[in-house]
Parts: C-alpha cells; sequence; structure tokens
C-alpha cells in the first residue's frame, strides 16, 4: 500500500481545491469504490488524501433556474427520497433504487459514480439519458475555476475521465424534464441486490401523439465507456411507438454497442440482453399512462 | 506507513480519542484498535453487512468506510445497543424467535434491523425483505431473521423504542 504523507478533511471548497492542486491527491467522497480498490492492489493512493466529506456546498438536491442541481456529495439514498426527482426525474430514482443495498446506497455519492467511470456506473446511464451537463472546479494557483461539460464528453475509457489532475467535481446539472417526458431504466444483473450491471439501458424523451421525440438512449456495461446509443435514439425519435420502431430501434442498438466478453457475460449475450431490455422499455414507454 | 491522525467521535456514547493511521478502514479501527470486536469481518468488500453500524444514525458498511471518516460523527456498533434496562427490543426479538444459529452475521443484521425500525416504525414484511439484501446469512435462510424483526415492529406499536 502506498504511503499517504498528507491528509486534509477542509469544510470549503476552495481549500480542497488547493490542497488537490498542491502535490498529486486522491480525492475521497463515500469510499465505496476507492477502499476495495486500495485493498485489492488495483489502485494506489496519492502521497496527500483529500477527504471531500465535510465540503457542504457539494450536498444537497436543488432547483436551479429551470433545472436541477445534485452536489456531487449527493448520495444514492438522498436521490432515492427525494420528492422533485421523484415525481419529474423518476429515471434517475429507479436507477438509485435497483443500486447494491441500503448501505452502500448511504455511502455512495453520486459524483465518485461519475468520477469512478465505470462502463457499469448505474447512475451514470439516466444522467446521460437527462443530458447532465458538470460542473468542474479546480485551484489556478490564485482563485478556484469552474468549468462546464457535458456528462457524455466526461468519459475516456474505464477509470479515466476528463478531469484533469487536481480537478474536482462539484455538481450535476439538469435541466428538469418536461411534463411529457418518459424514461425508463432497466439494469440485468444475476440477482436484484448488490450486483453490477451485466448490462443496463435507459431510453427517455417527449411523447407526442403515439411517437417519442428529442429521444436520448444510453446503454452500460457495452463499451469502454457509457454509450451515449445516437443511432438507437434516431430510429426511435418521431416515430410511431409500436412493433416497426422496436424492431429499428433494436437492431441499431445491437450495431451500435460494443461490448466485450469478461467474468460477467459473453459480448454474444451482452447483444442479446440489450436487445431484450430495449425492446422491453420501448414497450413500457409505450403504454405508459395508457 | 502512512501518516496517522488525531480524530474523536462518539462511541455508544462515549467520546473517544485516538490516532489512526489515514488508509485504516473504520472496520479495523473498531476490532483492533479499540477492541470492539462485536462488529464482525465478513468479506471486506461491502458484499456482507457482518461490518454494519451506525454513523450519525445511518446504517454503513465499516469495512468500506475510511477510518479517519469517523471525525466528529457519532458511531453506534452492536455493543451500544443494550441499555440499562437491558437488550434492545430487535435483540431480545432475534433471541426469542431463534434468529441466530452461527451468529457470525448477527451483529450486522440487528444494526441493520435497528436502522430500518428507525427510519420507518411500521416496515411491512416486503420492506424488511429489501431492506437486509446487503446482509448475508449462510444459516438462518433469513426467515426467522424477517420474523423477528416483524416482530420487533409490533413490540414498537406497542409503545417499545427500537
Ligand atoms: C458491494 C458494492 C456494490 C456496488 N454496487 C454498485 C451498483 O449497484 N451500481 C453502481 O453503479 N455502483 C456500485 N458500486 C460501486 C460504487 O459504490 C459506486 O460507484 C459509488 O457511487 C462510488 O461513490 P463513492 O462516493 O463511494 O466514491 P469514492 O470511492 O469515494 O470515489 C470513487 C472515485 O471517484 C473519485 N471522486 C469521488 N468524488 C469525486 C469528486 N467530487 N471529484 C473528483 N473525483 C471524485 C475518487 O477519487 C475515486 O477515484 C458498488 C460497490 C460495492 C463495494
Ligand atoms: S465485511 Fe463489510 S460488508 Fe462484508
Ligand atoms: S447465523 Fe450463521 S451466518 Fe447468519
Amino acid at each position: 500500500m502506498a504511503r499517504v504523507e498528507h491528509y486534509a478533511a477542509p469544510r470549503g471548497l476552495k481549500e480542497a481545491a488547493r490542497r488537490a492542486a498542491e502535490r498529486p491527491a486522491t480525492v475521497l467522497a463515500g469510499g465505496t469504490d476507492l477502499m476495495p480498490q486500495i485493498r485489492s492492489g488495483k489502485r494506489a493512493l496519492a502521497p496527500s488524501l483529500v477527504n471531500l466529506r465535510r465540503i457542504a456546498v457539494l450536498r444537497g438536491i436543488r432547483r436551479d433556474g429551470d433545472g436541477v442541481r445534485l452536489g456531487a456529495l449527493t448520495t444514492v439514498t438522498e436521490i432515492l427520497g427525494h420528492p422533485l426527482l421523484r415525481q419529474r426525474a423518476a429515471v434517475l430514482v429507479e436507477a438509485a433504487d435497483h443500486f447494491a443495498s441500503v448501505q452502500l446506497r448511504n455511502m455512495a455519492t453520486v459524483g465518485g459514480n461519475l468520477c469512478n467511470a465505470s462502463p457499469a456506473g448505474d447512475l451514470i446511464i439516466p444522467l446521460l439519458v437527462l443530458g447532465a451537463r458538470l460542473e468542474l472546479v479546480s485551484w489556478t494557483g490564485t482563485e478556484l475555476a469552474t468549468r462546464e461539460l457535458p456528462l457524455e464528453d466526461f468519459f475516456v475509457g474505464p477509470g479515466t475521465t476528463r478531469l484533469g489532475p487536481g480537478e474536482i467535481l462539484a455538481a450535476i446539472r439538469f435541466p428538469l424534464p418536461p411534463p411529457d417526458f418518459v424514461a425508463r431504466f432497466r439494469k440485468f444483473g444475476t440477482r436484484p441486490a448488490l450486483d453490477i450491471s451485466v448490462v443496463s439501458v435507459g431510453i427517455g424523451g417527449r411523447r407526442r401523439n403515439g411517437t417519442l421525440e428529442q429521444v436520448r438512449v444510453a446503454f452500460g456495461a457495452v463499451a469502454p465507456v457509457p454509450l451515449c446509443g445516437r443511432r438507437t435514439a434516431a430510429a426511435i425519435d418521431g416515430h410511431p411507438l409500436g412493433p416497426d420502431t422496436t424492431a429499428a430501434a433494436v437492431s441499431a442498438a445491437a450495431a451500435e454497442i460494443r461490448p466485450i466478453s469478461d467474468v460477467r457475460a459473453s459480448a454474444w449475450y451482452r447483444t442479446e440482453l440489450i436487445q431484450i431490455l430495449t425492446a422491453r422499455l420501448l414497450r413500457d414507454v409505450h403504454h405508459e399512462g395508457h | 506507513m502512512s501518516i496517522t491522525k488525531a480524530i474523536s467521535f462518539t462511541l455508544n456514547g462515549q467520546a473517544t480519542r485516538i490516532e489512526v493511521p489515514v488508509d485504516m478502514d473504520a472496520l479495523t479501527m473498531i476490532r483492533d484498535v479499540l477492541k470492539l470486536t462485536g462488529t464482525k469481518l465478513g468479506c471486506g468488500e461491502g458484499e456482507c453487512g457482518a461490518c454494519t453500524i451506525l454513523v450519525d444514525g445511518t446504517a454503513v458498511n465499516s469495512c468500506l468506510m475510511f477510518a479517519v471518516d469517523c471525525d466528529g460523527r457519532e458511531l453506534t456498533t452492536i455493543e451500544g445497543l443494550a441499555t440499562p434496562a437491558g437488550r434492545s427490543v430487535l435483540q431480545r426479538a432475534f433471541v426469542e424467535h431463534g434468529a441466530v444459529q452461527c451468529g457470525f452475521c448477527t451483529p450486522g443484521l440487528v444494526m441493520q434491523g435497528t436502522y430500518l425500525l428507525r427510519q420507518n416504525p411500521g416496515l411491512t414484511v416486503a420492506d424488511i425483505r429489501r431492506g437486509i439484501e446487503g446482509n448475508l446469512c449462510r444459516c438462518t435462510g433469513y426467515q426467522k431473521v424477517i420474523e423477528a424483526i416483524a416482530a420487533a415492529v409490533h413490540e414498537i406499536e406497542k409503545g417499545d423504542r427500537a
């Protein structure tokens, strides 16, 4: 195990960013990815450990103009119990509900889920469907700098993101979906609890006269990064919901995913699952409210 | 070895101050440093719930928590559930319903059950089943555990505290 020479648990974001910029640092949120990765030797801690957990501005879910702002430290439990999200962004709540176990949900943060950058990260898929953007902060040497990035541009590969050295994810924002927006998330695992997704799918759009418009589709665990299903979305967008559109969407999905075979499933099985789940989600979206 | 850090917190109602290596997990601190061995190490990776404790009233897997993060918080372990009046409602229910066989999962299940009862004293059996998804038991088959937690719901309805 690597040697940690500096530790800080600041209350201010500025102080945290300064500490993270000073020397190579590991940032700590809930620790649910970090602790097992360190213990298994998959990853070593940097010489400096910066614990974000006492930074109040990184907490909380709130309305922000015509959008919603999730502080990076928002836990999965907080998402699950939030009335505004339950009402207007149920697809995110659905993913929170299928996340690990109660104890894990109490610890795991949304920021950690994104920054860990697993292709199977369960909150990433609904946030892609919701068109989320990230607020990233860093210390320039004299002040705190903020930049914004669409979530879909954040991921580089398994475990790697566009976060610069010392950069901290402060918040996730997405526009509050209009009342005619419908979306669904489905994850497939071998048991309902405590299972990493073999694959996952999210589909959302605005319902207009038997069609879905402004469609967004995202796939988990079928590419090196969480994948935006643009071709699948195009196959759905504006077409009457029903068997023909479903068939077109299913074949677009199979064509654009890039699954691998690993301990959880073969590439062939993942492709089968993606097609089945895509068809089921479209059926659910079609029948919702009828 | 990494540097150590002095932290203080409340453990089962008692003010506690110790120095821990900054990369130590809370479970190791509780068992090996503070010598409270009621909390168990099962998997060490968040899968089994044997290490469940309450931090500021919230159930967490202590094997995944950094010990330094306990600074300033209120911790409750299985040793802290009994009151001067005796065992807690749920502890009694576990005994009365035979919800303990080898006992290894029991501290974690009792802590998790306590958390569930405090969050929602009107738990249904379905809530109980979902609520203990993060606790593995290789002996009881869970049925008696569920019965014990459901019995505690009844006792609480009659006026006992979780
Ligand atoms: C038993 C078990 C079951 C699990 N089940 C699921 C599951 O069902 N679905 C799922 O998606 N995941 C699951 N996970 C993975 C994990 O719980 C989640 O990815 C969780 O959201 C990580 O959040 P955290 O706060 O614990 O992150 P941490 O472990 O604290 O951090 C994760 C990574 O992100 C970095 N980081 C964290 N916050 C920030 C920030 N604000 N800015 C910059 N970098 C940051 C850290 O440096 C680290 O590299 C599971 C893990 C375990 C151990
Ligand atoms: S020992 Fe912590 S969950 Fe198994
Ligand atoms: S009683 Fe033996 S593991 Fe649960």
